[in-house]
């Protein structure tokens, strides 16, 4: 078996991710070789060849010309798999891959199972055991998932490619994150409301179980989306990373991307009405409760302490 | 201009899922149904459009069982023109390669210049089926939107990456959007738009008729996570509840040292 690992870069920057991939191909035993669009300035950890395109503002994100680039490196190296982080990245340029391969696309795998994949359904309430009936598969690998002990490392044999811009997507540039007005990286205890708290007003409630706590309070992605919290609360991939030494997820049902946000808390307390909520895989505790009884009355004893 | 939106009917992920009998999907009775999330954020982005450039027309397709009609229904009550439903008791058992050959069998037909989908399902998750059918076509695709213009046939658009950052991107049309959860604030339908909607066509066709391809992906089992989890689970009357979690946060943390 051999992988074809396509590495993340942005701005100027090597994304993390290629530590994961190295490390999912290592699980497999398959031999691999590497693809990125980034820079000689910042080459991963890797003992194998790594194909290198130089990324310049037209070639950076340039799904059309990744792919191409990918399918002629495919053509050379001949691989049964390519393999792709799950995000944002990933995600875009993994299809594009996949049908012009004719290939069986495997989406957020978690787990390697007797040699097959594993990718969670609904919410991560099941998890689907697959198998490609192509002779290639193009996969793509939950964050988080196949993160190593410790780095890998080795410099890469470098071969470059030549990249032309061109395409039918204009990238024009990055927008920096908004600026973040409460920075919860630092807070130790955090109190977090989740859509179950229903309608706005009843942000309140979390608020003063966080001032009874002495914390900040936070908010997943469903709760900034309708407003009721601003952007600068929001914990997640696609918000802030939090480490405190207490996490209340009050009516969170503990999505992935919520999940990669907070799950260092040292102590997760979770407050939910349905006993098989995801966040109950990484909770300390799970209270199964409408939080609307049980967070005023939590927070009217801890005022009486 | 012609629009497009594909939408997918869920279960509601609170449910509790059971496993079917085939060891393949989740069981799908006694479910509460609904339009996957991403997918309201694409009929409110096809609806404004529609809006602003006035003369348009706006289809909503969508692949499964007769149940999923009722789904479409509400996306007519949002301001959709019409409805195409393929009829497919067995949708589930398609992968999103078969899923988008439909659609852009169907698309390709029709010469749509834009096509808006979810980013992707929330019961499969699989983010593809949207870039499969533009790349099927052989149009552009830009994914994760989190904000959207049109002007003069041309996208102005931008995708979400990790932490926040955006990424601005261009294309034209004809071309085919995925829409990121809080593009937009998705419109409830009203009263006197649900009774229109009754009144707009909603045409069934059956899956036989488009030459379904055969699935490249293979459901070898569904099994509910194994619980891995340590963590102490506790029920009962809120004051009792409130009572045992404050002794535990004395004991396990530091918060109320
Ligand atoms: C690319 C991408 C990036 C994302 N980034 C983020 C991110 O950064 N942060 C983030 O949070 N999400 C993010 N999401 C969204 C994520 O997938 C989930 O949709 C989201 O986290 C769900 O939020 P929630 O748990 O509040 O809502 P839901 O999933 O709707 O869960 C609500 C929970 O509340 C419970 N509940 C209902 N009523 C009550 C009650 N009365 N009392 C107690 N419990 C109750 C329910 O049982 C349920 O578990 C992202 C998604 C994508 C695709
Ligand atoms: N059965 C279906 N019928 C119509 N559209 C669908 C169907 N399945 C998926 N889609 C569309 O494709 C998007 C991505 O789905 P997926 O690739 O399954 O994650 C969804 O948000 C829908 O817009």
């Amino acid at each position: 078996m051999k992988t074809l690992l396509i590495a993340e870069y942005r701005d100027g920057k090597l994304l993390g991710t290629s530590s994961e991939l190295i490390n999912f191909s290592a699980q497999l035993g398959a031999g691999s070789a590497m693809f990125l669009v980034g820079s000689e300035n910042a080459l991963p950890g890797y003992s194998g060849k790594l194909y290198l395109a130089e990324a310049t503002p037209a070639t950076e994100f340039n799904p059309g010309l990744h792919k191409q680039l990918i399918l002629e490196v495919i053509a050379k190296e001949q691989p049964q798999m390519v393999v792709l982080p799950h995000s944002s990245y990933g995600w875009d340029l993994a299809p594009r891959l996949a049908l012009a391969l004719n290939a069986a696309q495997i989406s957020e795998v978690v787990e390697i199972k007797d040699g097959t994949l594993v990718v969670p359904s609904c919410n991560a309430k099941l998890r689907r055991q697959v198998k490609a009936t192509t002779d290639i598969s193009v996969v793509t690998l939950q964050g988080g998932a196949f993160t190593p002990a410790d780095d890998p490392t080795g410099a890469p044999e470098v071969i470059k490619l030549e990249a032309t811009s061109g395409g039918d997507i204009q990238f024009k540039g990055y927008e920096a994150a908004a600026a973040t007005a409460v920075d919860l990286s630092k807070a130790e205890i955090i109190v977090s409301a989740g859509r179950g708290i229903g309608k706005p007003e009843n942000l309140q409630m979390i608020e003063n179980l966080a001032k009874a706590l002495k914390g900040e309070y936070g908010a997943s992605r469903p709760v900034v989306d309708a407003e009721w919290a601003e952007q600068s609360r929001q914990v997640g991939t696609t918000g802030q990373t939090v480490t405190p030494k207490l996490y209340v997820a009050c009516g969170i049902s503990g999505a992935i991307q919520h999940l990669a946000g907070m799950k260092k808390s040292e102590f997760v307390l979770a407050i939910n009405t349905d006993k098989d909520a995801p966040i109950g895989e990484i909770a300390d505790v799970l209270a199964v409760a409408d939080l609307k009884q049980l967070v005023p009355i939590l927070t009217e004893k801890l005022n009486a302490l | 201009m012609k629009i497009l939106v594909c939408i997918k009917q869920v279960p509601d992920m609170e449910s509790k899922f059971k496993v079917n009998a085939a060891g393949n999907w989740y069981e799908e009775t006694d479910l509460a149904w609904r339009m996957n999330e991403y997918d309201e954020y694409a009929v409110e982005q096809a609806v404004q459009l529609k809006t602003q450039v006035g003369d348009a027309d706006l289809c909503v397709l969508c692949i499964g069982s007769d149940r999923v009609k009722e789904t479409m229904k509400k996306a007519l009550a949002m301001g959709c023109d019409r409805g195409f439903h393929i009829a497919d008791d067995e949708s589930h058992l398609k992968d999103p390669f078969a899923i988008a050959s439909l659609i852009a069998g169907y698309a390709k037909e029709q010469s749509f210049d834009l096509i808006f989908t979810g980013m992707q399902s929330q019961d499969r998750g699989s983010a593809q089926v949207g870039v499969l059918v533009a790349e099927m076509l052989g149009i552009p695709s830009l994914t994760t939107l989190v904000e959207f213009s049109y002007a003069d046939g041309e996208i102005n658009a931008k995708r979400e990456l990790e932490g926040g950052i955006k990424a601005k991107v261009s294309c034209k049309t004809p071309a085919l959007v995925t829409c990121q959860l809080g593009l937009n604030t998705p419109r409830y339908p009203t009263l006197p738009n649900i009774m229109k909607a009754k009144k707009k066509e909603l045409l069934s066709t059956p899956v036989a008729e488009f030459n379904p391809v055969a699935a490249i992906l293979e459901t070898l089992q569904v099994a509910p996570p194994e619980k891995k989890g340590g963590g102490l689970i506790l029920e009962g009357d809120p004051a009792e509840l409130a009572d045992q979690l404050i002794k535990i946060l004395k004991e396990k943390t530091t918060a109320l040292a």
